[in-house]
């Protein structure tokens, strides 16, 4: 019996040469239910924190899915759902001149002011 | 910018311990490998519900079965997790179960073996989640973010499974003759092929360590079996169990233990699809989804019509 031998690592089984590209767009996805992203409160006082996404055709579902898949251990005491759609995000390819304006202002840090020891605490 | 260097970019990052993040410019490759390492992933976890699915209604006690149930339902959720960290890369939900439905997609081949005795659900979570615990370990520092986020939520729930798996094989062999006996059959088994999942022997691959070199993978299949050998063949003792293989011996030169031939054509043989199960899970799954076709269709256009009617009432 002889298999072609590939580098195979486990959890990654490589492709047969089918030729085929996994990242082809043609795919009908137009019957998903849309995709949410999740934020969650782990305790009073924390901020919510983003944990991941789901599918789920509306908001009451997405929430219920939330709980089922994000908070199984008691990891949150509320929820956030959004349709990942209405979620604007900076590009990484602008990051250099869009944060720009925050490189040279280091007076803007506690650390820039030299004071006396007396009061150095401060 | 050039692609190299854009490539050259992206490597710094890699070897600076920088994670890629969603958005990032990667080399397709990077993109390609993550797709389908991630989504096999997803699958072998959403396929690793239907062996011990089988045995939810004749688990042996009220207690044993919250227990299988709550692991079962973890399972759906490391595969949930992991689908949603593979989105981010570009792929469709829907693509990914099709691509896994009609045998494209491949999925751990630990999941084409059946579990035969209530004692395989011990043995499955003590080995068989044993050696995927040593993989999603490494795999939290994998350099791709969403996929690192995914495998430390999942590495969390994922003692659990082990624990609960060598704690009901403990009380088995502390039982009955009959229940001993049980216990070693599981053990004799799953052993074999719980080796197997780590893949190939380090020596057999010939390609270059591409994997490696953008940190998906941080240890190899021979380093991740041989620390998996080292841990089994201690806790076995706590059973008073054996494993079957009579070239497994401790080893003072090495400090690892030494272990006998891996069958590697039963392995390619079920990675190329004639396993034992191959055929009955890729049915079982295509089944549930296909009986599930109607309540997906209902609730989009339920959700679609609360929409219209809210539309109504404002105008």
């Amino acid at each position: 019996m002889s298999f072609t031998q590939q580098k195979y690592f486990y959890g990654d089984i490589p492709e047969d040469h089918t030729g085929k590209d996994n990242t082809s767009t043609t795919f009908e996805t137009k019957n998903e239910w849309p995709l949410w992203e999740v934020f969650v409160r782990s305790k009073q006082g924390l901020d919510h924190k983003h944990v991941g996404s789901l599918h789920a055709a509306d908001a009451a579902m997405a929430m219920e899915n939330a709980r089922d898949v994000y908070t199984r251990r008691q990891e949150g005491v509320s929820l956030w759902v959004v349709e990942s759609k209405y979620i604007h995000a900076s590009s990484p390819d602008d990051a250099d001149s869009f944060y720009e304006p925050a490189n040279d202002k280091i007076y803007r840090y506690p650390v820039f002011y030299q004071l006396p020891d007396e009061v150095n605490h401060m | 910018m050039l692609e190299q260097d854009l490539e050259k970019i992206f490597q710094n990052k890699i070897d600076n311990e920088i994670k890629i993040e969603p958005k990032d410019w990667m080399p397709d490759a990077y993109r390609k490998t993550n797709i389908r390492q991630i989504s096999q992933h997803a699958h072998s976890e959403v396929v690793g519900m239907l062996p011990e699915g089988n045995w939810i209604s004749r688990a042996p006690s009220l207690k044993r079965k919250a227990i299988l149930i709550a692991k079962v339902q973890d399972e759906g959720g490391h595969g949930l997790y992991l689908y949603s960290s593979a989105e981010t890369l570009g792929i469709g939900r829907d693509e990914m179960i099709n691509d896994l439905h009609i045998g494209k997609a491949k999925y751990s081949s630990i999941f084409n073996y059946p579990s035969l005795s209530w004692a395989d659900m011990g043995a499955i979570g003590w080995l068989v989640d044993g050696a995927a615990i040593l993989n999603q370990v490494m795999l939290c520092r994998t350099s791709y973010g969403p996929y690192a986020r995914a495998m430390v939520r999942i590495c969390k729930e994922e003692s659990f499974h082990q624990r609960q798996g060598f704690e009901s094989l403990l009380v088995l062999s502390r039982g009955t003759d009959e229940q001993k006996a049980m216990c070693q059959d599981a053990i004799n088994r799953w052993w074999w092929p719980s080796l197997m999942m780590f893949g190939p022997k380090d020596s057999e691959s010939t390609n270059s360590d591409q994997s490696m070199k953008w940190k998906i993978k941080r240890k190899t299949n021979d380093e991740l079996r041989q620390q998996f050998i080292d841990m089994i063949a201690e806790q076995i003792k706590v059973l008073g169990m054996t494993l079957p293989d009579d070239k497994l011996k401790w080893n003072e030169k090495t400090n690892h233990y030494d272990f006998g031939e891996i069958n590697w054509d039963e392995f390619w043989n079920v990675v190329k699809g004639n396993g034992p199960c191959n055929k009955q899970r890729l049915v079982a799954k295509n089944k549930a989804h296909d009986e599930g076709e109607w309540v997906r269709a209902a609730a989009k256009v339920y959700a679609a019509k609360k929409l219209n009617r809210q539309k109504e009432k404002a105008a």
